[in-house]
């Protein structure tokens, strides 16, 4: 599989290095190896949700009892989210470190992730949510823990665009 | 039963649980009985409750954790049901007070006043202990009997479609919610306490 097995190894220990001790996932092509590497961690929770609209809850009961957390999810799990994103973790200041695999740019393949991946960014903005883009995997490092700490100090979320050259090995 | 009967028939476990609970009539009576600052009101995010729940018994599974729930809001959010089977944390109870409507927007009925049964729903998505129940003395049986066997419960409790005459409270949602937070940080590193029996 050409999902990119160095770079979510990059993107993995800069979540531990976070303080990242849960992790919520939905199923994502690129996000396989990150969700494996969760599952065989055995300081990491890794929960598997139905919606990734649960996540935001996850994430804030994690929040409010002390634990770090992080959501792995593509564009469209983003868009389904959103209602939390803004009346959970907004309403209540909650820090998320979301990290968005961001199909549908260019040199996508599949039709049906056309559309989510077009408006991803414009959404985020009108969330008024920080964003960067991975897509070199020498930022990797710098930019999660940069992610992570705005959440932390802020008390609201973000949102990390993890791009095509970074995640998939034959683009 | 009324929803707020059954809330006072519990309100002494409540005293020594992590409780969350969903917006309006619940929130506000709970409210009226007695804030606590382990009590969370999550007062939007329809849903989210028990998800919310679910990752703080995750964080700290030591901690009795209690997500009041409702009919209404567990219906936008029955996939997480299969998540919180999935993970089945011995240390969540939740509980659904089932009003057949979403009472706080003008009594709109829900599905569950047509036939559709949220205990049955959460026993087929695989979560171990179901109940449900219409009294006040099946409620505080069936509640006692959720904590003492620390294992994942889902207990539905059919209550009256009344309610308070508002649901704005003078708790502001954030100074709850850092009360709450600032509550589970210093329980992490207090002794525990002669009742704290998980």
């Amino acid at each position: 599989m050409p999902v990119s097995v160095s770079s979510s190894t990059l993107i993995y220990s800069a979540l531990k290095d976070a303080g990242v001790r849960i992790v919520s996932a939905l199923p994502e092509t690129w996000l396989v190896h990150l969700i494996r590497m969760a599952e065989e961690d055995p300081a990491m929770t890794l929960v598997r949700l139905a919606k990734e609209e649960e996540g935001v809850g996850i994430s804030a009961g994690a929040h409010l009892a002390g634990v770090k957390s992080a959501m792995l999810m593509q564009n469209h799990g983003f868009l389904a989210a959103i209602n939390g994103i803004v009346s959970c973790a907004q309403l209540y200041r909650i820090p998320l470190l979301m990290l968005i695999s961001d199909r549908g740019g260019f040199g996508e393949r599949d039709p049906w992730q056309t559309e989510g991946g077009g408006v991803t960014a414009h959404v985020l903005e009108a969330l008024r949510i920080p964003v960067d883009r991975l897509d070199q995997p020498d930022q990797v490092g710098k930019k999660v823990a940069q992610a992570a700490t705005l959440a932390g100090s802020a008390s609201r979320p973000v949102a990390l665009l993890l791009g095509r050259d970074l995640m998939w090995e034959d683009a | 039963m009324k929803r707020l009967d059954a809330m006072r028939a519990i309100y002494p476990e409540l005293e020594r649980s992590v409780v969350v609970t969903i917006m309006g009539a619940v929130a506000a009576e709970l409210q009226s009985l007695g804030h606590r600052p382990n009590f969370f009101y999550l007062q939007h995010a329809m849903g989210l409750a028990s998800s919310l729940g679910l990752g703080i018994a995750l964080a700290r599974p030591g901690l009795p954790v209690v997500v009041l729930d409702g009919d209404g809001s567990l219906l936008m959010n029955l996939g997480g049901l299969t998540t919180l089977a999935r993970y089945r944390p011995g240390n969540l109870t939740h509980v659904v007070f089932d009003n057949e409507s979403l009472l706080s927007v003008g009594g709109f009925p829900t599905a569950t006043s047509t036939g559709s049964d949220l205990a049955a729903i959460a026993a087929g998505a695989g979560v171990p202990r179901t109940a449900t129940v219409r009294t006040l003395e099946e409620f505080r049986a069936a509640f006692t009997g959720a904590l003492a066997a620390k294992e994942l419960t889902t207990i539905v409790a059919k209550v009256e479609a009344v309610g308070p005459s508002g649901y704005v409270t003078d708790l502001s949602l954030l100074e709850n919610r850092f009360q709450f937070q600032r509550y589970l940080r210093e329980i992490a590193t207090a002794a525990p306490r002669p009742r704290d029996d998980f």
